[in-house]
């Protein structure tokens, strides 16, 4: 029997926290994750849960309560969206290079200034070199099920590092769909109990956080670097078995209509989903599109983008955050480089779009995937750089 | 108060470190591992304590040990206090865990007092000792929310327009208590048995615990390094650092002053107050002796005591 619940997006998350028998939940509230620590404190205080919820004074100190719970064993979770990550940022590195399997869930929103309560990716972005294994869900059923998938894969002793599973603020966090979910004792057996590899238990002494010179320092970030390539082999293992699960098939991108198609739109999050659909409409008009969705931004998927490319002629790049006076914004210059390092020689522009909320319609992205189709016809590029619905 | 013989002879903080010579942290360190009763788990701060006694593949400590950054060890040891009461709840973990959170007077005065004061406030069970060297040491003397009026640092210099620090120093304790603790208490190392003795009364107390402890600090604040505990021990007979606890909100002061030592005496074995001693300055002198003379009066009273 599937069991379908109507769930906004953050309280996708935070019924997934609950079902994966957490130990510590350090976190802070903000808009618009604010219902993720809402939802997942009914539970505590309902006793539907047996997790220690630490109500933290900020999110500085949520992330390194997080590092400190994590260190001890125990299975960690925290939550946040745009300035609350931005506060994180220090310790987000320290996490990472501590080796703590933490999995937050992060409500995309716009960074100041000027205050803005609504969706971009500017978050996120902003710290995307901190060494997270970074997941983006397109919907309410994508972040459920990425909660749990990314406690497993973070945990696995071949990656031991963090992951944040990313959602729209606003355009997933407060909006409600059907949620298939499942039961406590499915979790349960996809997700046993963590079993970590070094702890700081007070019997077996060990000293962690030392001060790595020159002369170490580069080896321990060299060990990053390799578990986050490790990452990829865990993910698909970890998708596969959810899959026999859920029947629900995960990978490290998705694409939608790919096969034969002469132009495509790459992006991320809630965007893929209007993407998918106005692509559908073109096809019916005979218009060749297809979508690449990334959900996994790192380790970023340069072997399935290859894979997903395939013969596509032109490629349209959606960034919903901006790298300032960067010759392209940040998915871009990954889909670019990767491009560059596979030896694909094909004509990729760049569309910076949504800021601090502002809508990406159906038209919009219809004229997105026309000019994709032109650039793909006549192998010119126009603008490389396409600043999409901002009155200039 | 605990005698000698009580002491443990084992060293769980080891020689070795890269502490100055005639450092006060590195005894306050030594001292406060006699004082353990159970496995303990220490979270530092970023500072001197920190990088000097865990420079990677060494380490002083032989206790698990954590450092995570400067300003958040309350927090650390909240995520850490949680995690065993939840893993305890769940019947993975059996034991009691004592956790010792130490930062220096720059991670805890300043740029660690939200973390602390929201770690005081949410209850956990732990201790927090702040080695109070009156600046930033470890990055080469600058003025902190603990160094006292006219002392020279690098950002407060002994200029020919302002003598050092204008400010005077916070009072932390006063902030801790604020929280309504158990458990707050000064300390100097010259009177190693009140410190110990404090440290395990801390560790004891079921919630968080504060203990403040002047740490002498040759290098910042310019004196013999063989007359640390010297001037640890004046910074207390002068009444510039008085030794009180409070418990339940109870004040009592653990070394009575009754014949203060002039608070020049104490001044002068420091390079850093050196500048203060010509004429032009002198004014700032009196009024460090004044502010230490009504501190000791606010205290004393506190503590139901004659002044």
């Amino acid at each position: 029997m599937v069991k379908v619940i109507g769930l906004t997006g953050d309280e996708a998350v935070a019924y997934a926290v609950k079902q994966c028998n957490v130990d510590v939940v350090a976190a802070y509230p903000i808009t618009p994750q604010t219902i993720m620590v809402e939802a997942f404190s009914e539970y505590v205080h309902n006793g539907e849960v047996n997790t220690e919820f630490v109500c933290v004074e900020s999110e500085h100190s949520a992330m390194s309560a997080c590092v400190g719970a994590s260190l001890t064993g125990a299975r960690v979770f925290t939550a946040t969206a745009s300035q609350g990550l931005a506060l994180m940022h220090e310790i987000l590195y320290i996490a990472s290079g501590l080796r703590c399997p933490i999995v937050m869930g992060v409500a995309n929103r716009a960074l100041s200034a000027p205050i803005n309560i609504h969706n971009d990716h500017s978050d996120m972005m902003g710290s995307r070199d901190c060494g997270w294994i970074q997941i983006y869900a397109e919907n309410s059923q994508e972040a459920y099920d990425w909660v749990i998938q990314a406690f497993k894969i973070a945990e696995d002793p071949r990656v031991l590092l963090p992951a944040s599973v990313n959602l729209d603020g606003f355009i997933l966090s407060h909006s409600m769909e059907g949620v298939e979910v499942l039961e406590d004792e499915e979790v349960s057996k996809f997700l046993p109990p963590r079993k970590p590899v070094i702890t700081i238990d007070p019997t077996k002494p060990v000293t962690v956080g030392a001060l790595c010179l020159p002369d170490y320092y580069f080896e321990v970030k060299f060990q990053q670097i390799q578990a986050l390539k490790e990452a990829y082999k865990v993910i698909r293992e970890v998708n596969k078995e959810y899959e026999v699960l859920t029947g629900r098939k995960y990978g490290l991108l998705e694409t939608y209509a790919m096969e034969d198609a002469e132009a495509a739109i790459v992006c991320l999050g809630s965007t893929a989903g209007t993407a998918k659909a106005v692509a559908k409409e073109l096809r019916k008009n005979g218009k060749k599109v297809g979508v690449i969705k990334p959900w996994i931004y790192r380790p970023f998927p340069e072997e399935d983008l290859i894979k997903a490319v395939g013969d596509v002629k032109a490629l349209a790049v959606l960034d919903r955050a901006c790298s300032f006076g960067a010759p392209f914004n940040a998915l871009c210059n990954d889909v670019i480089g990767t491009l560059y390092r596979h030896g694909k020689n094909l004509n990729v522009f760049n569309c910076l779009y949504g800021l601090g909320g502002r809508d990406m319609t159906p038209n919009d992205l219809k004229s997105i995937f026309n000019e994709a189709l032109e650039v793909a016809k006549t192998g010119k590029v126009k603008e490389y750089v396409k600043v999409v619905g901002v009155r200039e | 108060m605990v005698r000698l013989k009580d002491l443990p002879t084992e060293e769980l903080f080891t020689s070795g470190h890269r502490l100055c010579a005639g450092c006060g942290a590195g005894i306050i360190m030594r001292m406060t591992m006699k004082a353990l009763r159970g496995p303990t788990i220490v979270v530092s701060a970023t500072g001197c304590a920190e990088v000097a006694s865990t420079i990677y593949p060494y380490t002083s400590w032989k206790l698990s040990w954590v450092h995570v950054a400067f300003e958040n060890a309350a927090a650390v040891a909240s995520g850490i206090e949680a995690a065993y009461k939840a893993m305890r709840r769940k019947g993975m973990w059996d034991k009691h865990v004592d956790i010792i959170a130490i930062g220096g007077d720059g991670g805890t005065f300043d740029i660690g007092i939200q973390a602390l004061s929201g770690a005081l406030e949410r209850g956990h069970d732990f201790l927090y000792i702040c080695y109070d060297n009156e600046a930033y040491m470890n990055t080469g003397i600058q003025r902190s929310g603990a160094t006292p009026h006219g002392a020279a640092t690098t950002t407060s210099p002994a200029g020919r327009k302002i003598p050092g620090k204008p400010e005077f120093k916070k009072d932390l304790i006063g902030i801790c208590v604020a929280h309504g603790i158990e458990y707050a208490a000064t300390a100097s190392p010259a009177y190693w048995n009140d410190y110990i003795t404090k440290v395990r009364k801390g560790l004891e107390v079921e919630g968080p615990a504060v203990i403040h402890v002047f740490s002498p600090c040759p290098l910042g604040m310019r004196h013999d390094p063989s007359k640390s505990i010297e001037l640890a021990r004046l910074a207390v007979q002068t009444r510039y650092w008085p030794v009180y606890e409070v418990e339940n909100g109870k004040y009592r002061l653990n070394i009575k002053v009754p014949r203060p030592k002039p608070l020049v005496e104490f001044l002068k074995m420091q390079g850093r107050f050196r500048h203060l001693f010509q004429p032009e300055f002198r004014h700032e002198i009196d009024a460090l002796q004044k502010w230490v003379d009504e501190n000791w009066k606010r205290i004393a009273a506190l503590c139901g005591e004659k002044v």
